[in-house]
């Protein structure tokens, strides 16, 4: 039961949030200067120009165009795009999975990397491992991942012919694999880093102390105490990664010709398609609230101290 | 980056002949005389790059002007005309046969019987007159209204007051009659994709916004948005033996490094380049046998707001135009990727003047006309600009210290390209810097600067002059195309006096081919658009 009204107490919360990115969004697509008649083309026939304001509304007042996108968002319309004229949910609907492909591949490498790297390297502090470790994870956190996607196409691509340098293909791993890797380095670096920083804390801590002094071997102080006390830490950060990658993969998806809600994004952005612009950020705040949310739940399962207040 | 997208009509009576010169200067083996030669192969695939940042707007073709669409609708559609890069004119495409009369205005088309949409129909004279329907309907505000217009009783169906356009009249299933409103060369009107020919019970349903068909050599396969589109061979294309090719795939390749990589990888086999690539492609031996480049139909320029004092005074528009070291700029900036303009029809036009010399850099004459004009120490302007690597930010930070050097002080304004658009479009500026269609009709391209063409059309710098009015008029009422010629090549040459803008250049269109690509035209309209048609690879592709 503590559970179930932790779940609603915080679906309730999200709602605020939600409205709060709706009216940001909204206000500032409407004060930035530039229309979708204006980036179709440098040369638009004024007429036509003045005929697709009146069609898409954009000459009513804000406040008309706000209530309309509102009472249309309730009913789970997204509206339609101004470019495609498709309704916007079958346009985030088709690249909905190659971004989820991608961001959790991601997330893959960069966890089952970084995890295990932080702890190697807070096992030995000061050893050639934790330095190595962490070097590695300062130039992952450093590099752009504009050149570093490059670079992978250069190496991995060009000069070894092991992956095609870009696209989607037909989803296949291989396609995958460099947009993947160039968007989870970064996070890969904060994991190692985070990881290493907990495991110190946590093997100094009273209760490590205490295993230990009870006889337990330091492979059970380990598995059973900092790891299991790490995975909070790593949790959260995952949690918190998550919503960065879907911003994040806005530059890689473009670099890749990946089809994805980033690129899907930066294109809307790019040509004033406001409706395309409002869903694409609506759903990727939605779905960093819904992981944040499951991530909330999972604290109580690792950790049964933690309670649903 | 978005370059010009929309084509401008002509607006004169007969077309003239649209000479390509001063085209070719580094050519491809592919395209050479030895691979031209070879019989095209049949089969195989062809990869082409969409090249202009985003996505592909819509599969609608009738709702989108941009370059980047275009690339694919080649492949999908046909209008009734088609460019003929060779000859520089468009030519008929769905039509075998036209016959003017009604002194100039009535057009008869005899359409081919052999035309077969994808869905295995027969084009009739009712689809062309569903399509040029279609995109008349004012609630829609499809951008090639600009085209159709011309036709008598279209602008009535755009505002409501009519349901048909009066104008296009079925005589039978295959041919049609076009009544236009003013002495022109249809051709120049319709074809663009923009005014594709659709199947009339087809592009009714709300599937063909998924799937479209056309009339093109290739039909739809699949649309993976932001990545590529797809399409295979129309077996029942009307021209005998063509398409070869079994497939097209267009991907959607904004960033010119990746493109980089995977042309140099054998991915794609054609690649647009940048100024920096192309000068690496040049030094490369191993890519300089692949740069295809046409001097494009755009001119890129500084425009001043007469509205802003100094401006307003010709000496001060011709000061700053001597005081710019504009081939400079080109050969270290642009890396030789333009050609200098001397006035504002470009290198391709047919009434370009090649004897007209460009304003020499002469920062003296510049300082004593500043003078003259009542501005010895110069004065201050805001310069509106993009980012655009080839008429943006680059080339105006490279002429400030220039225009400093005469006592002119620049003030930087970015914006967005989207932004500039609505800037340059609404006057709200003091200068700007842009890159305007300039072809492939001369007359239409000058008519930007009669007054009666208004700055949200393309009159963008509020250029007024009787008498730059009256050559244009008298342009207009031209019978004969050289008495034509003639009149526009002094329409040009009062515009180079005035110097309503800084002339920068005009494009120079580079695109890499790879060697098994054969049949690549060179179109000074918009080189990526290719009739794909003529497209064949060789064996040595290693695509399937």
């Amino acid at each position: 039961m503590p559970m179930l009204s932790f779940l609603v107490r915080r679906l309730l919360q999200t709602i605020p949030t939600v409205l709060a990115v709706v009216l940001l969004v909204f206000v500032l697509f409407s004060v930035v200067p530039g229309s979708i008649a204006s980036s179709m083309s440098d040369d638009v026939d004024p007429q036509v120009e003045l005929r697709l304001k009146q069609q898409l509304g954009l000459n009513d007042p804000v406040y008309t165009r706000f209530g309309n996108y509102i009472a249309k968002l309730a009913v789970g319309d997204f509206g339609t795009s101004f470019r495609t004229r498709e309704p916007v949910t079958s346009m985030i609907a088709k690249r909905a999975w190659p971004t989820l492909e991608l961001i959790v591949t991601a997330m893959a490498f960069s966890v089952l990397l970084g995890v295990p790297l932080g702890f190697i390297a807070a096992l030995r502090p000061g050893g050639i491992v934790d330095t190595l470790a962490m070097v590695v994870a300062v130039s992952g956190l450093s590099i752009a991942k504009f050149w570093l996607g490059l670079v992978l196409m250069y190496a991995f691509a060009l000069k070894l012919g092991w992956l095609p340098s870009f696209g989607y293909g037909d989803g296949g791993l291989n396609y995958l694999l460099l947009p993947a890797v160039t968007l989870g380095v970064s996070p890969m670096a904060l994991f190692a880093r985070t990881t290493r920083a907990a495991v110190l804390e946590i093997m100094t801590a009273d209760f490590v102390r205490t295993a230990r002094s009870k006889g337990m071997n330091e492979t059970r102080v380990v598995k059973w105490h900092v790891m299991r006390n790490a995975l909070v830490i790593i949790l959260t950060t995952v949690g918190l990664q998550f919503g960065g990658l879907m911003g994040q993969a806005v530059v890689v998806e473009k670099l890749f010709s990946w089809p994805g809600i980033g690129s899907l994004l930066v294109d809307s952005v790019l040509q004033r398609d406001i409706p395309a612009v409002q869903g694409s950020i609506l759903v990727v705040v939605l779905a960093f609230l819904a992981i944040n949310l499951l991530i909330d739940l999972l604290y109580g399962v690792i950790d049964p101290r933690i309670r649903y207040g | 980056m978005i370059k010009s997208l929309i084509r401008i009509p002509a607006l004169l009576g007969d077309h003239m002949m649209f000479r390509m010169i001063a085209i070719v200067a580094g050519m491809a083996l592919a395209l050479g005389g030895s691979a031209e030669a070879q019989t095209p192969r049949k089969g195989g695939t062809i990869r082409m790059t969409a090249p202009y940042g985003s996505s592909f707007t819509s599969l609608d073709i009738h709702t989108t002007p941009r370059s980047q669409d275009e690339i694919y609708a080649k492949a999908l559609h046909r209008s009734l005309y088609i460019w003929d890069s060779e000859l520089g004119k468009p030519v008929l495409e769905l039509a075998k046969e036209h016959v003017v009369s009604g002194g100039g205005f009535v057009h008869t088309f005899k359409l081919r019987d052999d035309a077969y949409f994808h869905n295995g129909r027969k084009m009739t004279a009712d689809d062309i007159i569903w399509s040029y329907n279609r995109i008349m309907d004012g609630t829609k505000a499809y951008p090639g209204a600009r085209y159709v217009r011309i036709i008598e009783g279209a602008a009535a169906v755009e505002k409501g007051q009519a349901k048909e356009i009066s104008g296009l009249k079925k005589i039978d299933d295959f041919t049609v009659e076009m009544k236009l409103t003013e002495k022109v060369d249809p051709g120049f009107y319709f074809f663009t994709a923009l005014t594709s020919i659709y199947p009339a019970d087809e592009a009714v349903k709300d599937s063909f916004i998924q799937h479209p068909v056309g009339l093109g050599p290739f039909k739809f396969v699949e649309h993976v948005p932001g990545s590529r589109i797809v399409m295979e061979r129309w077996d029942r294309f009307y021209k005998p033996g063509k398409p070869y090719a079994d497939k097209v795939i267009v991907s959607v390749m904004g960033e010119a490094a990746a493109r980089d990589v995977a042309f140099r990888n054998k991915e794609i086999d054609t690649s647009v380049l940048g100024p920096a690539q192309y000068v690496a492609y040049q030094a490369d031996p191993n890519l300089k046998g692949t740069i295809a480049e046409v001097a494009e139909v755009f001119t890129r320029y500084m425009g001043m707001n007469p509205a802003f004092k100094p401006f307003a005074d010709k000496r001060v528009r011709q000061a700053i135009n001597y005081a710019i070291d504009a081939d400079l700029i080109i050969n270290k900036l642009v890396k030789g990727k333009a050609y200098r303009a001397t006035s504002w029809l470009p290198l391709t036009s047919s009434a370009y003047d090649k004897t007209m010399k460009p304003y020499p850099y002469d920062p003296a004459k510049a300082k004593q006309l500043l003078a003259e004009a009542g501005y010895p120490s110069g004065f201050e302007f805001e310069w509106t600009t993009s980012q655009n690597e080839s008429w943006g930010l680059p080339i105006v930070s490279a002429v400030i210290p220039m225009l400093d050097k005469v006592g002119i002080k620049a003030k930087v304004k970015q914006v967005e390209v989207a932004v500039l658009a609505e800037v340059v479009r609404t006057g709200d500026y003091q200068a700007f810097i842009y890159s305007q269609q300039t072809g492939p009709d001369p007359q239409a391209a000058l008519k930007c600067f009669h007054s009666s063409t208004p700055p949200s059309a393309c009159n963008y710098t509020n250029f007024k002059n009787a008498e730059f009015d009256k050559i244009m008029d008298d342009a207009g009422q031209a019978d004969d195309d050289a008495r034509r010629t003639e009149l526009l090549k002094q329409a040009n040459a009062l515009l180079y006096e005035e110097a309503p803008v800084w002339f920068f250049n005009y494009n120079k269109a580079v695109m890499a081919v790879q060697p098994w690509l054969h049949g690549v035209q060179l179109n000074a309209t918009e080189m990526t658009h290719q009739n794909v048609e003529d497209l064949w690879v060789d064996e040595t592709s290693p695509a399937k």
